[in-house]
């Protein structure tokens, strides 16, 4: 393999790592404070994308302000979601706050059917991201480095909000400590509401450039994707930021380069993120970054 | 004959020293304490001997034969129950089941003989009744046999806790905090039947205790630990008069 | 008041011979469609009643199911269909020996299911059962992931996406609920037994079970084996019923619909797994017109769109796991004597009834 096709597929790589990691954020976030899989976290995903494209396709909004209105009114959903399916089961054994989650997805999963209609959608790539760049030799797609690049930013301000600001602080000292944060004088719920809607807003920024890359629009979609990170903030260590950057990273470049290595294991590109999930957990189930948890007694 | 020993016990957690060096030797039938101040890591002794955790350095023997760091049901299975300091029954089984769980370790009948009914496992299910009734005889729960054990007061819980203990067949029985929020009257039954157990039931018993009436009252031998460290051991009146003792009870007299 | 077990066996007895003759005569007699309803409840319920032993009894949350049954449907539509019709299906890339040449009767093949379900069931949860909680229900979900995924580009064996057709339909009402019955009475038998203690043991504290000498992890992968044998089970009839089955029927979804059964039913109720099982599936099929659009004869339409039953299934399975989450039954079970105990009163007032008639009519007839 060239020195070319390499930097190509690690530009994919690191493209597709920055999407899994946006999302794999927003797993963590939830796993810290709240201690659940969120497993709706994925058609949050699939809404966000969807929104976007009514609002381009339906309303005519310039593609930027559709992008915009769906990062935002997905923040909402994922608020909404909290309050009404996991706030009223914050107090009964994570197994049933647990199956709420799995209930939200589904319901997410066939209102997507009904309303949206079975049949894919294509996602508009507006021209800036259709072009093709020749960065120093290597030909790119537009729209590769501007993930990149979004990616990149949006990260920083995501530790730039968690280690810098009180709600970041206040949503450390939650995930650290529940009962004590409380009695802190700590607004748990106002934490909790600011999490979702910011994994929320994560996962949607990360759904409409998951779309303009793969631009076919399912209701189904957010499912894989949504495993997938989940598995990313798992190997990197759940309930850790960095952890879930890592492990996004990780995913995402494995993905391209196990498949860029070995073309004859295409189609069980799928089955990889499961069986890394498998090996870490009974290998190191902190994660990579993971911090340690009690012992048995 | 020696039934329990224990040679420089220690555990650390990541730079808490939790126990450092802690030796014993428990021969058979004894009746042994252990005291000591609050988070002087005596439950954490209990939870190394019954297998809850992995001693950081040291080694137990039961009955001469090493059972450092082996697996709680195995450790079960060789002779040695335990009760908790915060009771943890099967609340929501009821108290006859609590008892008859007690007994599965015992069990001979495979699953299969269990899930198809066969007399066998039938046979076997009738004599874990039988005795699983008389063991709540022995301790006055009878009557109590199928309400739902989380219901109880909290006193009969703590027998209940110990009959299910003794279901296991044990010869070393842990009792840790045992007279735990009881009233004098209370603990006067509870020194009577521990007792008259350790004698129907062939056991040496090491206990964790705070209630002093009891330990001085009827254990000859006290060990007393503080901050993980063995500070003392002997009689009681020994251990009353050691100003060691006195000192990490009440600190130092003169300042 | 505790009926004596002589008469609760015989109340048993004579309600299960009914139950037979009354399966027997439907089997000739009722129309296929409903036949179909009946043959897929019996079939939810082997797969509900024993994924309560994993998720009611032990505690352990497990997404794998739906791996399981993959895994029962492929060996029975492997070893019951003909070679001849091996080679019809396997058109891209021959079946492998000695699948191609071999076909089994029903049974054999369903016990054969049944057992290989089961050593998939010792592989997958050793690893599985290390975890706990959210944990374990990932990591279940992965192992019925990767099976799909395997089951999709085996094309030798399994002939991949294309999935088998013209698989005998030998299940009929007789089989699958012979099976069910047989499965409610082992997972009751066993419920009941110590194994059954040991297991709730386990679910309510873990930690004290394992200082009075159970090995949670030994008994957590003997409920988790014997569901997915029991998986397996179900898995076979079902392909022998539905004739036609493909990688995609076997996904995370179908875990879900067996976790939906067994919520709405109650956890650890065998009795509710039954009845939730009865409802769900009658639910689905009875909903079936809301997918498409419905027009009452006086000109009016209710629209409909595909989909639209899922969406009340999701509705009704959020509002059962926020309100009512011990679900239909709680942790209750059917009993002869809570019957007695219903049909007492109306007993009485019937006799009553009857006696009141007697006197006013010699009353009447005396003047």
């Amino acid at each position: 393999m060239s020195l070319n096709m390499f930097l190509q597929h690690l530009a994919n790589g690191l493209s597709l790592g920055g999407l899994y990691a946006l999302i794999a954020i927003g797993y963590t976030m939830i796993y810290g404070v709240l201690r659940l899989i969120n497993f709706a976290h994925g058609d949050v995903f699939m809404m966000g994308a969807y929104i976007a494209f009514y609002g381009v396709a339906i309303f005519s909004l310039p593609w930027y302000a559709s992008f915009i209105l769906s990062i935002v009114l997905s923040a909402i959903l994922g608020m909404i979601v909290e309050r009404v399916a996991y706030r009223p089961l914050r107090d009964v054994p994570r197994i049933s706050a647990l199956i709420s989650t799995i209930g939200v997805s589904l319901l997410l999963e066939n209102v997507g059917v009904v309303v949206f209609g079975g049949r894919p959608k294509a996602f508009p790539r507006p021209p800036l991201f259709n072009q093709e760049w020749n960065l120093g030799g290597v030909r790119v797609l537009s729209l590769t480095f501007f993930i990149i690049m979004a990616s990149l930013a949006l990260l920083i301000a995501v530790f730039y909000l968690v280690y810098r600001t009180k709600m970041g602080r206040a949503m450390r000292a939650v995930a650290w400590d529940f009962e004590t944060a409380k009695l802190m004088g700590i607004n748990i719920n106002q934490v909790i509401s600011f999490t979702f809607a910011m994994g929320s807003a994560l996962a949607a920024a990360g759904a409409i450039m998951w779309s303009m890359k793969y631009p076919q629009l399912l209701p189904l979609m957010g499912v894989i994707p949504g495993l997938k990170c989940f598995i990313a903030a798992v190997i990197g260590g759940i309930g850790s930021i960095p952890g879930a950057v890592l492990g996004g990273f990780l995913l995402g470049i494995g993905e391209i380069m196990v498949v860029a290595f070995l073309p004859e294991l295409a189609n069980f590109k799928y089955a990889f993120a499961f069986l890394a999930l498998i090996l870490i957990l009974l290998l190191k189930p902190r994660g990579l970054l993971g911090k340690e948890m009690g012992e048995k007694a | 004959m020696t039934v329990l020993k224990a040679n420089r016990l220690s555990k650390h957690f990541g730079g808490l020293i939790a126990v450092s060096d802690f030796n014993i030797e428990i021969d058979e039938g004894e009746l042994v304490a252990l005291i000591g101040p609050n988070g002087a890591g005596k439950t954490t002794i209990f939870n190394m001997i019954t297998g809850l955790y992995k001693p950081t350095e040291g080694k137990i023997y039961f009955d001469g034969k090493d059972i450092t760091g082996m697996r709680p049901d195995k450790i079960a299975a060789l002779g040695i129950a335990r009760t908790f300091q915060n009771i943890r029954l099967f609340p929501e089984l009821s108290v006859l089941d609590n008892v008859k769980v007690g007994y599965h370790l015992h069990l001979r009948s495979s699953p299969f003989a269990a899930a198809l009914g066969l007399p066998s496992y039938g046979r076997e299910e009738e004599q874990i009744t039988r005795e699983s009734l008389q063991l709540l005889e022995a301790v006055g729960l009878a009557y109590a046999a199928y309400e739902q054990a989380g219901g109880l007061p909290y006193g009969l819980q703590r027998k209940l806790e110990i009959a299910r203990a003794l279901a296991t067949k044990p010869r070393l029985l842990l009792l840790d905090e045992p007279a735990a929020g009881m009233n004098p009257g209370e603990i006067h039954e509870l020194m009577d039947f521990i007792l008259r157990i350790m004698e129907d039931f062939d056991l040496t018993v090491f206990l964790i205790e705070h209630q002093m009436r009891l330990v001085m009252g009827m254990c000859p031998r006290i060990l007393v630990l503080d901050h993980g460290i063995t500070i003392a051991e002997g009689s009681p009146e020994e251990i009353q008069n050691d100003p060691r003792v006195i000192e990490a009870y009440l600190g130092t007299e003169e300042e | 008041m505790l009926m004596k077990k002589r008469d609760k066996r015989v109340l048993t007895a004579i309600s299960l011979l009914a139950l037979f003759l009354l399966l027997w005569w439907a089997e000739g007699h009722l129309d296929p469609y409903i036949r179909r309803i009946l043959n897929l409840i019996a079939i939810n319920i082997i797969w509900a009643v024993t994924f309560n032993l994993i998720y009611g009894y032990t505690g352990q949350f497990s997404l794998g199911h739906g791996g399981f049954i993959a895994i029962g449907a492929y060996v029975t539509a492997l070893l019951t269909l003909s070679p001849a019709q091996k080679e019809q299906n396997f058109f891209l890339l021959p079946c492998a020996w000695p699948l191609n040449s071999v076909q089994w009767p029903f049974v054999p093949s369903l016990i054969m299911a049944t057992l290989l379900a089961g050593v998939f069931g010792i592989l997958i949860g050793i690893p599985s059962l290390q975890l706990h909680g959210d944990y374990m229900a990932l990591v279940t979900l992965a192992f019925n992931e990767v099976i799909r995924v395997i089951n999709m580009n085996l094309q030798s064996i399994t002939n991949g996406s294309l999935g088998l057709k013209g698989i005998p339909a030998y299940t009929n009402l007789l089989w699958s609920y012979g099976c069910a019955i047989l499965t409610i009475f082992i997972v009751w038998k066993l419920g009941n037994s110590s194994y059954g203690r040991a297991f709730k043991a386990i679910r309510e504290d873990e930690v004290a079970a394992e200082t009075i000498g159970i090995s949670a992890f030994y008994h957590k992968l003997m409920a988790f084996t014997i569901a997915a044998m029991f998986a397996g089970l179900g898995g076979g009839l079902y392909a022998n019923l539905v004739s036609t089955i493909d990688p995609n029927l076997f996904s995370f979804l179908l875990s879900y619909q067996v976790v939906t059964i067994v919520v709405l039913g109650g956890v650890g109720s065998i009795t509710g797994s039954v009845l939730a099982s009865i409802l769900y599936v009658s639910l689905f099929e009875l909903l079936r017109p809301i997918d498409q659009p419905i027009t009452l004869g006086i000109g009016v339409t209710i629209p409909g769109r595909p989909g639209m039953r899922m969406v009340i299934f999701s509705v009704i399975f959020l509002l059962v796991i926020l309100f009512y989450r011990r679900g239909l039954m709680g942790t209750n079970e059917f009993s002869w004597e809570w019957l007695l105990l219903k049909v007492q009163p109306i007993k009485r007032m019937m006799l009553w009834g009857i006696r009141r008639g007697k006197e006013t009519n010699d009353g009447s007839k005396g003047e």
